[in-house]
């Protein structure tokens, strides 16, 4: 029903921005405007990761946070401690993902779903966000690396060239590597969903029970389908600690999973462009709004997610999408009428 | 004997605290369904209230008992008319839209307030048990949530509201066939557990370093307490309020009060997953 | 036709609810290709029955059987593994999708992706719906519906089809078109079917059971039940000497 184009065309038009966006914009822009484009980039990773797991997998987290927090801490901890980055990238997936596998099954093998579920996501983020705020003190380490209680960890070390570990990446170096992950995870999970198990996993999302009728184990699709989208929030975690060199407990803080989840909701559940833009458009609405420091952002953002739920229930894509779609049928209409 | 004592009070006045914070989520969520993730900010607007009111001059007691939850009933009203309303049966995006809320009246706050940290001081003071000095605001908080207990029970078994409240809950097609409206009803319900919480925001706010943001501890503590309680309003929240608030308060005897925090947050973690229609869900069913 | 093994048996089956015993001492069986229709009045206990063959229940006392397998301790979807189609009281169907993509999701969790194109494509034409193959289920009539889910319950290949009130909210014309449907699927698969509806009942029909009371009233065939003074008398309520409904 919808204008979509096919998977290898939104491949090549991923790729396509991407070469774009690597070249064009750190050539018009400064360091400082990349580093700034450089965390939206980033936070549309994480944006995407709840995208899957919620408009697709139909599971509502509202402990996204952890999941890349997670990525950002262990990123840290890893590469202060290994001395090599590469293998710290690896755990920056791997350690959102096992958890994610833990408090998954806890949760869906315990056939916990809707307010529960959120109920435990979000009391489970706070867990970490009190923990990580309270390892203040020279004694609280993790190996080589201090966690710094809610000043966070500094100095966390740059990710270098894999094989050269002497060649860290710069800020433009960084941009790309970003750009290029947000266009893979974007092309990755056009694949996916549209791929066998992710139609299983839309219909999970569907009709639990009917899937189950037909022999499905529900808790089985939505313990992995939890699992991936860990694994994309550990990378936008990583990729945050190398943004800043350092992170602290905010990772984990409620208002971290609440502003996803915002972006999920105003871009539209259920597609992937949609919290890009959703993302994109509000932290761009936040950093302007702190620059013209006149209205308070907080007022803003509240309104306009209270706004939009309101009035536009399927997000700002799903609207638009379907506006263009009306008044594309009524075009062809008037051609076929005229002829 | 007397470290039982103290220790007791402790317990009790933590046990008070949470029961205080969750009541008027309890009654909207299990009244209503509806998870009102302003409720936090509803909390902080009773405090900033009962503040407000203490520095103008009205008197300290007043100003948290009648006050605070009067204003705070009134804008829970004004919610609930403009936006709630709209949202009955889609629990997700009343969350969304409450918290779109709180956002807003944490960004109004704060402009109207600004970020510093404020507060009220209790006129109540130290208290002597045996040989240690307590704070006697443990006492009154005590006093508040028991009171409130009270009257919250009689409302709902034996007024006119209450049981029109009740039948609304549990069949809102039929108490409008009976001649009930239940938009009066919702909205009433709603205002009542705005104003609780406007209520034990005013109880808070000598105790607690007030801010803007305060909310956000508030009402991840009241939405745990609300889910594992389950959907009996007074039974649950006053038996999840007891297991969490021990547990809490031991913890931090024993530990340090942040890990009393996780203990109790894990607790409720493993309450919901043991239990997840609730302490209620499984245990007295059918109880007010 | 007859096996030695029984395709469903239960033995002493039962339940309570509290007080209320809603299904008693029911022994129950089904040979394999065999279709049998539950019959009784309201209250009876033949959706209880039909919970405690697709496991939504748990039997108080007593076992089900299905295949061999006693399905004690089994999950929803490991039952439906065990070859049972389930189709519930209220259709349950994937509404925002396609019809072919209701029948293919069905189709593929026994076979591969092309062997579920084939098995989804022979569905669409047994339920006869092959125009309406790219229609989303929530868009189609409400007959259409119920044939879309016999569709999706014959794509999973079963050994045993559940059906509860398939004929419900249908027309004349919409009944005879499932009467055929049902005849049809069960040339290859042996099928319970709960109904209250006598008219298509008498259309389908061999062997009937009725439930009355939480018990097995009689067991024969159709045109037997359906003259049976005591049958008559238990629907008007006199049998039981209790309050009627």
């Amino acid at each position: 029903m919808t204008l979509e184009l096919n998977n290898w065309a939104a491949a090549l038009v991923a790729g396509a921005g991407a070469l774009l966006a690597i070249f064009l914009i750190p050539a018009i822009f400064n360091e400082y405007e990349v580093l700034q484009m450089m965390i939206y980039v980033i936070l549309a990773i994480l944006a995407l990761s709840l995208a899957f797991i919620w408009g697709i997998g139909g599971i509502l987290s509202f402990g996204h946070a952890v999941f890349f927090g997670l990525g950002a801490y262990s990123y840290a901890i890893a590469a202060i401690n290994f001395g090599e980055t590469t293998s710290a990238f690896l755990v920056a997936i791997i350690v959102p993902s096992l958890f994610a596998a833990v408090l998954g099954y806890f949760m869906f093998y315990g056939r916990i779903s809707d307010v529960y579920l959120g109920a435990i996501t979000l009391t489970v983020s706070l867990v970490f966000f009190k923990v990580a705020n309270s390892t203040s003190g020279p004694s609280y380490r993790i190996g080589k690396a201090p966690l710094g209680g809610f000043n966070g960890i500094p100095s966390v070390p740059r990710l270098t060239v894999p094989g050269f570990p002497e060649w860290e990446l710069g800020t433009i170096e960084l941009f790309s590597l970003s750009v290029v992950l947000l266009a893979l995870t974007y092309v990755g999970l056009r694949f996916l969903i549209s791929s066998d198990f992710g139609r299983i996993v839309l219909s999970v999302k569907e009709n639990e029970r009917r899937s189950e009728l037909l022999g499905y184990d529900v808790r089985r699709y939505k313990l992995l389908t939890f699992i991936i989208g860990a694994a994309i929030a550990g990378i936008a975690g990583c990729l945050y600690a190398n943004w800043g060199n350092y992170t602290d407990p905010s990772v984990f803080a409620l208002s971290q999973s609440v502003q996803v989840i915002i972006w999920v909701v105003v871009g539209g559940v259920g597609t992937l462009i949609g919290p890009i833009v959703g993302c994109f458009l509000l932290q761009w609405l936040t950093t302007w709004l702190t620059t013209i420091d006149t209205i308070n952002k907080d007022v803003i953002l509240g309104g306009i997610l209270t706004i939009v739920v309101l009035l536009l229930p399927q997000g700002l894509v799903p609207t638009i999408r379907n506006l263009a779609w009306t008044v594309a049928a009524r075009a062809t209409r008037h051609e076929e009428k005229a002829v | 004997m007397t470290f039982v004592l103290t220790a007791g009070l402790e317990v009790l006045a933590g046990i008070s605290s949470l029961v205080l914070i969750a009541l008027g989520l309890a009654i909207v969520f299990g009244m209503m369904r509806v998870i009102n993730l302003a409720h936090g900010e509803f909390l902080m607007l009773g405090a900033y209230t009962a503040i407000t009111a203490v520095n103008s001059g009205v008197n300290f007691y007043i100003a948290i008992l009648f006050i605070a939850p009067l204003t705070v009933g009134l804008i829970g009203l004004i919610v609930e008319r403009l936006v709630i309303r709209h949202l009955y049966g889609r629990i997700v995006d009343t969350m969304l839209a409450t918290w779109g809320l709180s956002l807003l009246f944490v960004g109004l706050t704060t402009t109207v307030f600004g970020n510093t940290t404020t507060g009220i001081s209790s006129p109540i003071g130290a208290v002597t048990i045996g040989n240690a000095n307590v704070s006697g605001y443990k006492f009154f908080i005590i006093g508040v949530a028991v009171v409130t207990i009270v009257l919250v029970i009689l409302l709902l078994r034996k007024t006119e509201f209450g049981l029109i409240a009740r039948a609304t809950m549990q069949n809102p097609t039929m108490a409008a066939a009976v001649g009930v409206d239940p938009k009066r009803t919702y909205a009433v319900t709603f205002a009542l557990g705005a104003a609780l919480a406007g209520l034990a925001g005013g109880v808070m706010a000598p105790i607690t370093g007030i801010v803007p943001g305060i909310g956000t501890t508030f009402v991840a503590k009241a939405f745990i307490t609300v889910i594992g309680g389950g959907a009996s309003v007074m039974v649950g929240t006053l038996t999840a309020s007891t297991i969490f608030g021990t547990v809490n308060q031991v913890a931090s005897f024993l530990t340090t009060p942040v890990l009393g925090e996780v203990a109790m947050l894990l607790t409720a973690v493993l309450l919901v997953r043991l239990m997840p229609q609730g302490i209620t869900g499984r245990f007295f069913r059918g109880s007010i | 036709m007859m096996s030695a093994a029984k395709l469903v048996e239960t033995k002493d089956l039962g339940i309570h609810f509290g007080g209320l015993q809603a299904v008693q001492g029911v022994n129950f069986s089904l040979n394999q290709g065999e279709l049998r229709c539950l019959i009784g009045p309201n209250g009876a206990g033949k959706t209880t029955f039909f919970r405690l063959l697709t496991g939504v229940h748990k039997p108080s006392v007593g076992s089900v059987t299905i295949n061999g397998t006693p399905i004690k301790g089994l999950q929803t979807h490991q039952i439906a593994n065990l070859g049972v189609g389930i189709k519930t009281q209220i259709p349950s169907l994937f509404d925002n999708l396609t019809v072919r993509e209701n029948l293919w999701l069905s189709a593929r969790k026994r076979n591969a992706h092309a062997e579920a194109d084939r098995i989804a494509d022979e569905a669409l034409e047994t339920i006869k719906l092959a125009h309406a193959a790219k229609t989303e289920v929530a868009k189609l009539a409400h007959g259409q519906r119920q044939w879309v889910e016999l569709g999706v319950v014959i794509a999973g290949h079963p050994k045993l089809i559940l059906l509860d009130e398939p004929a419900a909210g249908m027309t004349g014309h919409e009944r005879e078109r499932t009467a055929e449907l049902i005849r049809d699927i069960n040339r290859t698969c042996a099928m319970i079917v709960v109904e209250h509806d006598m008219e298509f009942i008498k259309m389908i029909a061999k062997t009937v059971t009725v439930f009355n009371r939480g018990e097995v009233l009689m067991e024969d065939a159709v045109d037997k039940v359906l003259s049976d003074q005591r049958v008559k008398d238990v629907y008007l309520g006199k049998q039981t000497g209790g309050v009627t409904l």
